[in-house]
C-alpha cells in the first residue's frame, strides 16, 4: 500500500456515518446495503484492508469480494466524520485492489475484465470496426476538425441500453446544432473502470494511448457520453499531460438550450444523480437545468438526491464484473423502487451504465408499468421534435 | 460443511450468515480499546421468528448468543467473549407504526435512530424521537439496552430506556413476549399499568434476551431551533447554573463540555442550552427567562453567555454530533474511548477534577463533558481519551486512564455506564451482594443454559 | 507605556459636552453631563464607566478630536471594569492571541489586510481585486476589538508587534507602501487609535471603500447599475473614520444604488448589537436590533449592506427574516460588476 495511505488507514473509527447519506434516510453504501455484514460497509472494508497488510487476514475469495464489491461511489467520501481522512477512504480501496492486481490475487470476473479491455479495447470483447456501428444511420461525423469530439465509450458503444443513450445524445447535439465527430472504430475504452479496478499499468497504457491519439487529431474540446469517461479524461490525464476541455454531454446541452424552441411535455420525471457526475466531480445543476429548461416537464427529487444520491451498483467496475450481484437489496432495485414513491412516471438518467442498472431493475421488479428509465437527451429531442 | 453453520442457513439464508475469517475479524472488536474475541458465526437475521429458531438452536447447542446494533458501544459489549454467535440485528430495521396522538413509535430492533429521524421527518414532520450523540447508525434497540441518552433530555426522562412504550423480546428459551400495554391490547402506548417487566431487558446488555422490537416515545419537533452557550470559569458553580437551567423548564437539552482545545475552551466550562420554539416570540421569551435565571451570574461578571457564531452554533446543536466522532481523530489515530459515569448532578466538580487528573497522570489528552439527565435527577458525565490505534501504548494508556475513571466514578458516588467486563466487575463487587444474587438468580430463571452474551455481569466470568 | 494623547484642557473648555449629550444609550443633561465629565477627567467613579456600551460614537461627536472614548476605555479599565464577563474576555484574549507563525512573503500591490477574517478571503477576487495580494491572521489582527472589552492593555501590548510584522514580512521587502484596510477596525487602529496612543504607522493605510470607489471609477464602463434601495449598517469602528462615509454615497452612485434616507444611519446608526450580547445588555441588544431593521424595512429596503463581517454576523438573520438580503460592500461591488 503507498505510504500515504498506510499511515493513515488505521484512521477510520469504524463509526458508521459512511453507511447512510446525510439525511439518513436509508443505508446508501451499494455493498453494505446489499450484504448487511458489517465487514461489507467502508469502515469494515478499511479495517480489513489493514488486517490484511498487517497479517491478520490473509487474502481469499470472500476477502476479494468484499474488496471488490465496493462501487467507488463516494458516499462514505461524503458523510464520513473525520475531515482529515475522508477525502482518501476510496482511493485507499483502490490502492488495495492496485495491490491485489500486482499479487495476482484477483477475482476471476476482474481478471477477465482487464483481459477484455487489453486484448479487445472494450469490455465487451466486442470487434473494433463495430465500435462506430452505434450510430449508423445518424449522419454523424468522422473527428476531423470539428469543435468537439464527442467520445461514446465502451457502454454507449456496444450495450444495447448505451447504444440508445449514445443514439439519442448525438441526434440530439446534431439538432441543437454543436459541432462534433466521433472517432467511431478509432475509440478505445477510456479506462476509468481499470482505474478504480486497479489495474494502474493498463489504464496508463490505455490513457496515453488515448491522449496521443486526441493529441495528433487536434483535439481540443471533449464531450462524453459517460460521466465515467467524463472523471478519467477530465482528472486523470491531465496527470499524463492529457490536458482537454472536457464536458459532460448535459453540461453541453445546459449552455444552448436556453435558445432552442421546445414543446410541451406533461411528465413528472426524477432525476438519478450518477456518482461520477455528482459526489465524483460536483455537477449537480446541469442535468437538472436540461431538464427544468422541458416546458411542462415537473422535476421532482427523491429523497436521496444530489450529494445522497443512491448509487445505482455499477461503479467501480461492477458494471462489468458483477461482484456486488443482483437481488432485492441491490441498490438498482431499491433506487428503482425510490424513484417510483416520488410518483414520477419516468426516471432520467445521465449515464449508460445507471441506464442499464436501472433499465434491468426496473425489469426485475416487474415495474414496468409504473416507471420508464429514459436518458436525459431523449426526453429533450422528444421536447425538441414536438 | 460446519453442522451449526447449515443448520443457521436454513433458518436465515445462507448469505446472511458467516463464519468466514473476515466477519469474524470484523466481529471480534468494536471501535474502542477492548480485547478482540472472534464468534464462530455472525448472523443477520430477518425476522422475529428467525431469532427465535437461532435462539432455539442455540440453546440445543449450548453455544453462545450476543445481539450487536450499531456496534458502537466502545466498551465491547458486543464482542463475544466466549465465542458463538453474534447476533447483528441491522437487517431488521423497518418502522411498523407511528402513532401520532400517542406519540410513539414501533420499530424493529435494529433501526437506526438516525433513519428512525428521517423517517419522521418525511412522514410525521410535527414528531421527533431523541437521538444519542452517538453516528445515526446506532440502533433504538441498542441504545436502550445500554440505558444510553440523547438529545431531549429535558422532554423527557433523559435515557431512552425510560422512553421504551413496550418492548417484544425473544426469551433466551425462545418464547416470543410483549410487554407492556401491548401485550393485552394492539397499542404500544404503555408499560403501564401493568407489571413492569421491561426492566428485565433495559440495561441488561443483552445478557437477558434478544429485543426485536420496541416501543418508543416521540416528542413535539418545533419550528425553531436555537441555543445559548454559558462560559464559566469556577466549576463548583456548574450544579447550581444546571439546577437554575433546568428549573425554568425553558430548555429541550442541557449538556456541557471542557476541551483543552481550541485555546478560547481551554479553562472554561461550557453550558449548551438548546431550545426550539413554534415562533420567535416564544424563543425570546424561552431566551429571557433562562438569561434572568442567571442573571446574578453574569452580572457579578464571573461568568456569562457568550455570543455564539452561527456556524458554532449549528455544529453545537447538531443531532447526532459528527463532532464527537471526529474527536477519535484528535490524535490522529481513528479512536477514542470514555467512561460515561451516571453521577449525582453535584457531582460534576469532582468528575471534572478527576478527569482532568486522570488525563495528566496518564499523559493523555481528554475531552470532559455530559448531559443533564431529565430534569436534574442525574447526570451523565463522560470521561473521553483519544487514542491512537496503531500505537499499542496509547492503547494500553487508554485502557489505564478507564480502570483509573472507573474507581474515581464510584468512588465519588457515580456509577460507569455501559462499562466494560472490568468495569462491570468493579460495580458488582461494590453492590449489594443480595442484589447481585437476586439478578443472577432471574439470569438463571430466564436463561437455563447461559447462553445470553456470558461474560457480561458476572463477579467471576 | 503609550500613554493617550488627551488634553483634559481641551474638555475643561468644552461646553457642548457632545461626547455625552449626543450618546444615544446614556442620558444626560448639561449639568450632569458637566459633572460626569469632570470625574471621567480626574479618574474618579463616575456611572459612564459602568453605563458605556463601548460603540465608539462619542469619537466622532467630540468636535475637538480629544478621544473621549478612548479616555473612557482608559478609565474603565483602571478601575478594573469588565464589560464582557471575565470568562469570555479572557477566553477571547487567549482566541485571538498572535500565534507567532507569520513569515516573510512576496506580496503585490494593492495589498488587502483582511485582519484577522480568514473565512472572507473568498471576496478578495475578481476584476475588483485584480492582481491583489491579501494577508490575514492572528499576527496581523489589529486587536482593536478589545476596547469593547475595556483592555486598552492588550491592543497596546499587541499592536506594535503586528505593525512590525505587517511591514517586515510583507511591505517592505516588496516596496509597498500602501495597505488597504478591509475592516474599518483596522483603518480605525492606524488612522486613530494608534496615532492616539504615539504608535507610529510605517504604512499609509488606505480604507477598502476608497479602495473601491477608485477601482469601479477605473471599471465604470463595465458596471451594470443594480437599481436597488439598500440600507447601510454602519460599523462602530467606522466612528473613528467618519470621513470615509462620503465614500459609501460615491460607490452607490457608482454602482446605481440608493441609500435609502433612514433614522439610524450616519451619525444616528445603532450597533449592531453584538458588543451588547458580550456584555450580557440582552434587553439592549433585542431592542436596537429591531430599531434598526425595521427602521431599514420601513423605508423601502431591499437589501442590507454591512462592512464589518462581525454586523453580518449578528444581524444577517434578522435581515433576511425581514425580507431583505444582507450582503457585504464587497459582494454588492462584484455584483455591480456582472461577478
Amino acid at each position: 500500500m503507498k505510504k500515504e495511505y498506510a499511515d493513515i488507514i488505521h484512521r477510520c473509527f469504524r463509526c458508521g456515518w459512511c453507511k447512510l447519506p446525510l439525511n439518513f434516510k436509508d443505508f446508501n453504501c451499494p455493498s453494505y446495503l446489499k450484504y448487511r455484514f458489517e465487514s461489507f460497509s467502508s469502515g469494515g472494508r478499511l479495517w480489513l484492508i489493514r488486517a490484511w497488510m498487517n497479517g491478520e487476514i490473509q487474502t481469499s475469495e470472500r476477502f476479494a469480494k468484499i474488496i471488490f464489491s465496493c462501487v467507488t461511489c463516494k458516499n462514505c467520501v461524503q458523510a464520513c466524520a473525520m475531515p482529515k481522512i475522508r477525502e482518501y477512504l476510496v482511493d485507499m480501496v483502490i490502492n488495495a485492489r492496485e495491490d491485489m492486481v500486482e499479487k495476482g490475487v484477483i477475482p476471476p470476473e476482474v481478471r477477465d475484465y482487464f483481459k477484455a479491455v487489453s486484448i479487445s479495447g472494450n469490455a465487451y470483447k466486442m470487434p473494433q470496426e463495430q465500435r462506430g456501428a452505434w450510430a449508423n444511420g445518424l449522419d454523424v461525423e468522422r473527428y476531423t476538425a470539428q469543435e468537439y469530439l464527442f467520445y461514446v465509450g465502451d457502454v454507449g458503444s456496444y450495450d444495447e441500453e448505451g447504444v440508445k443513450m449514445a443514439r439519442s445524445v448525438a441526434g440530439l447535439l446534431k439538432k441543437v446544432g454543436i459541432s462534433f465527430g466521433i472517432l467511431a472504430s478509432d475509440e478505445i475504452t477510456d479506462g476509468n473502470e481499470v482505474k478504480t479496478l486497479g489495474e494502474v499499468g493498463l489504464f496508463e497504457q490505455i490513457a496515453s494511448q488515448n491522449i496521443e491519439k486526441f493529441k495528433k487529431l487536434d483535439v481540443k474540446k471533449i464531450i462524453t457520453l459517460s460521466p465515467h469517461a467524463y472523471n478519467s479524461i477530465k482528472n486523470e490525464y491531465p496527470k499524463l499531460d492529457g490536458n482537454f476541455e472536457v464536458y459532460h454531454y448535459t453540461q453541453v446541452l445546459n449552455k444552448v438550450l436556453n435558445d432552442i424552441p421546445m414543446g410541451e411535455l406533461n411528465v413528472k420525471v426524477t432525476y438519478h444523480d450518477p456518482c461520477y457526475l455528482g459526489r465524483w466531480n460536483n455537477e449537480y445543476w446541469a442535468p437538472r437545468s436540461v431538464l427544468n429548461s422541458v416546458p411542462g416537464l415537473e422535476l421532482i427529487e427523491m429523497d436521496r438526491n444530489m450529494q445522497n444520491a443512491l448509487c445505482c451498483g455499477g461503479g467501480g467496475g461492477n458494471f462489468f464484473t458483477d461482484i456486488l450481484g443482483t437481488g432485492p437489496d441491490s441498490s438498482a432495485r431499491v433506487r428503482v423502487n425510490e424513484a417510483i414513491d416520488t410518483g414520477a412516471s419516468v426516471l432520467a438518467v445521465a449515464c449508460p451504465i445507471c441506464y442499464r442498472m436501472l433499465s434491468d431493475a426496473v425489469k426485475a421488479e416487474g415495474v414496468e408499468e409504473k416507471i420508464q428509465v429514459r436518458d436525459i437527451a431523449d426526453i429533450v429531442s422528444e421536447a425538441v421534435n414536438k | 460443511m460446519d453442522r451449526i453453520f447449515e443448520r443457521l442457513a436454513d433458518i436465515v439464508g445462507s448469505d446472511y450468515v458467516s463464519n468466514a475469517a473476515e466477519e469474524r475479524f470484523i466481529y471480534s472488536r468494536d471501535g474502542g480499546v477492548q480485547m478482540p474475541h472472534e464468534p464462530d458465526y455472525v448472523v443477520l437475521p430477518n425476522t422475529t421468528e428467525e431469532v427465535q429458531k437461532i435462539i432455539l438452536l442455540a440453546n440445543e447447542e449450548k453455544i453462545p448468543v450476543v445481539p450487536m446494533g450499531g456496534g458502537l458501544v466502545l466498551s465491547g459489549l458486543s464482542i463475544p467473549l466466549k465465542g458463538g454467535i453474534v447476533l447483528d440485528m441491522k437487517r431488521m430495521n423497518r418502522i411498523i407504526e407511528v402513532n401520532e396522538k400517542s406519540h410513539y413509535a414501533v420499530v424493529e430492533a435494529g433501526t437506526a435512530l438516525g433513519m428512525l429521524s428521517a423517517y419522521l421527518n418525511k412522514h410525521h414532520p410535527s414528531l421527533k424521537n431523541s437521538l444519542p450523540d452517538a453516528p445515526p447508525v446506532a440502533t433504538v434497540a441498542g441504545n436502550i439496552m445500554i440505558h444510553g441518552s440523547g438529545h431531549l433530555s429535558q422532554s423527557e426522562g433523559g435515557f431512552h430506556s425510560e422512553m421504551v412504550t413496550g418492548l417484544e423480546v425473544v426469551l433466551p428459551t425462545g418464547k416470543i413476549v410483549k410487554l407492556g400495554s401491548c401485550s393485552t391490547v394492539p397499542y404500544w402506548f404503555s408499560r403501564a399499568p401493568l407489571p413492569d417487566l421491561a426492566g428485565l431487558f433495559l440495561g441488561w446488555n443483552g445478557t437477558t434476551g434478544i429485543i426485536t422490537k420496541v416501543g418508543i416515545k416521540l416528542f413535539p419537533r418545533p419550528l425553531l431551533n436555537d441555543g445559548l452557550m454559558f462560559m464559566t470559569e469556577d466549576v463548583d458553580t456548574v450544579p447550581d447554573i444546571m439546577f437554575r437551567i433546568v428549573n425554568t423548564e425553558m430548555c429541550e437539552d442541557l449538556t456541557f463540555f471542557i476541551t483543552p482545545k481550541p485555546a478560547m475552551f481551554e479553562g472554561f466550562q461550557m453550558t449548551i442550552i438548546s431550545i426550539t420554539a413554534n415562533s420567535e416570540k416564544e424563543m425570546r421569551l424561552k431566551k429571557e427567562i433562562i438569561r434572568d435565571a442567571l442573571r446574578d451570574y453574569y452580572e457579578s461578571k464571573e461568568a456569562g453567555f457568550v455570543p455564539v457564531p452561527k456556524e458554532m452554533k449549528a455544529f453545537l446543536l447538531e443531532a447526532p454530533q459528527k463532532n464527537l466522532s471526529a474527536f477519535a481523530d484528535v490524535r490522529k489515530g481513528g479512536g477514542f474511548e470514555y467512561v460515561g459515569a451516571i453521577i449525582p448532578v453535584e457531582k460534576i466538580p469532582d468528575a471534572y477534577r478527576a478527569g482532568l487528573d486522570i488525563a495528566a497522570k496518564n499523559g493523555i489528552t481528554y475531552s470532559l463533558g455530559g448531559r443533564m439527565i431529565g430534569r436534574g435527577h442525574s447526570f451523565m458525565f463522560y470521561f473521553a481519551y483519544p487514542f491512537n490505534r496503531a500505537d499499542k501504548e496509547d492503547m494500553d494508556r487508554v485502557r489505564q486512564a478507564l480502570d483509573d475513571t472507573n474507581h474515581a466514578a464510584l468512588k465519588m458516588g457515580g456509577i460507569p455506564w455501559k462499562a466494560e467486563v472490568s468495569g462491570q466487575q468493579l460495580i458488582l463487587k461494590q453492590m449489594e451482594p443480595s442484589t447481585y444474587e437476586f439478578m443472577q438468580d432471574i439470569r438463571k430463571l430466564l436463561d437455563p443454559n447461559g447462553i445470553m452474551n456470558p461474560g457480561n455481569w458476572e463477579v467471576n466470568p | 507605556m503609550n500613554a493617550l494623547n488627551f488634553d483634559p484642557g481641551i474638555c475643561a473648555k468644552c461646553e457642548t459636552y457632545d461626547c455625552l449629550m449626543k450618546c444615544q444609550y446614556m442620558d444626560f443633561d448639561l449639568e450632569s453631563a458637566r459633572e460626569e465629565r469632570w470625574k471621567l477627567i480626574r479618574g474618579e467613579d463616575t456611572r459612564i464607566l459602568n453605563d458605556c456600551v463601548t460603540c465608539y460614537a462619542c469619537e466622532e461627536y467630540c468636535p475637538y478630536n480629544n478621544h473621549p472614548f478612548y479616555l473612557i476605555v482608559e478609565r474603565q479599565e483602571e478601575k478594573g471594569i469588565h464589560p464582557v464577563p471575565k470568562p469570555i474576555e479572557k477566553s477571547q484574549i487567549k482566541a485571538m492571541a498572535p500565534k507567532g507563525v507569520i513569515a516573510p512573503m512576496k506580496v503585490k500591490e494593492p495589498v488587502i489586510n483582511m485582519c484577522y477574517f480568514p473565512m472572507m478571503l473568498g471576496t478578495i477576487r475578481g476584476k475588483l481585486f485584480e492582481g491583489a495580494s491579501a494577508i490575514v491572521g492572528s499576527d496581523i489582527f489589529c486587536n482593536l476589538m478589545y476596547l469593547h472589552f475595556a483592555r486598552n492593555s492588550v491592543i497596546k501590548e499587541r499592536l506594535p508587534k503586528m505593525i512590525e510584522n505587517i511591514q517586515k514580512n510583507y511591505l517592505e521587502p516588496s516596496g509597498v507602501k500602501e495597505l488597504i484596510c478591509y475592516h474599518d477596525e483596522c483603518y480605525g487602529t492606524y488612522t486613530s487609535w494608534a496615532p492616539a496612543f504615539g504608535i507610529e504607522v510605517p504604512f499609509k493605510p488606505i480604507h477598502l471603500f476608497e479602495y473601491l470607489y477608485n477601482r469601479l471609477s477605473e471599471l465604470k464602463s463595465e458596471i451594470k447599475p443594480l437599481n436597488l434601495k439598500v440600507a447601510y449598517q454602519r460599523p462602530c469602528s467606522n466612528r473613528l473614520s467618519p470621513e470615509i462615509d462620503h465614500f459609501v454615497d460615491d460607490i452607490f452612485g457608482l454602482i446605481g444604488v440608493e441609500r435609502v434616507n433612514r433614522k439610524y444611519d450616519h451619525e444616528n446608526a445603532l450597533c449592531c448589537g453584538g458588543v451588547f450580547e458580550a456584555q450580557q445588555r440582552f434587553d439592549l441588544m433585542e431592542k436596537n436590533q429591531t430599531l434598526n431593521v425595521d427602521d431599514m424595512k420601513e423605508n423601502g429596503a431591499t437589501h442590507c449592506v454591512f462592512n464589518c463581517p462581525f454586523c453580518f454576523w449578528t444581524l444577517s438573520d434578522l435581515v433576511s427574516q425581514k425580507g431583505m438580503t444582507p450582503i457585504m460592500m464587497s459582494d454588492l461591488c462584484h455584483q455591480a460588476l456582472g461577478e
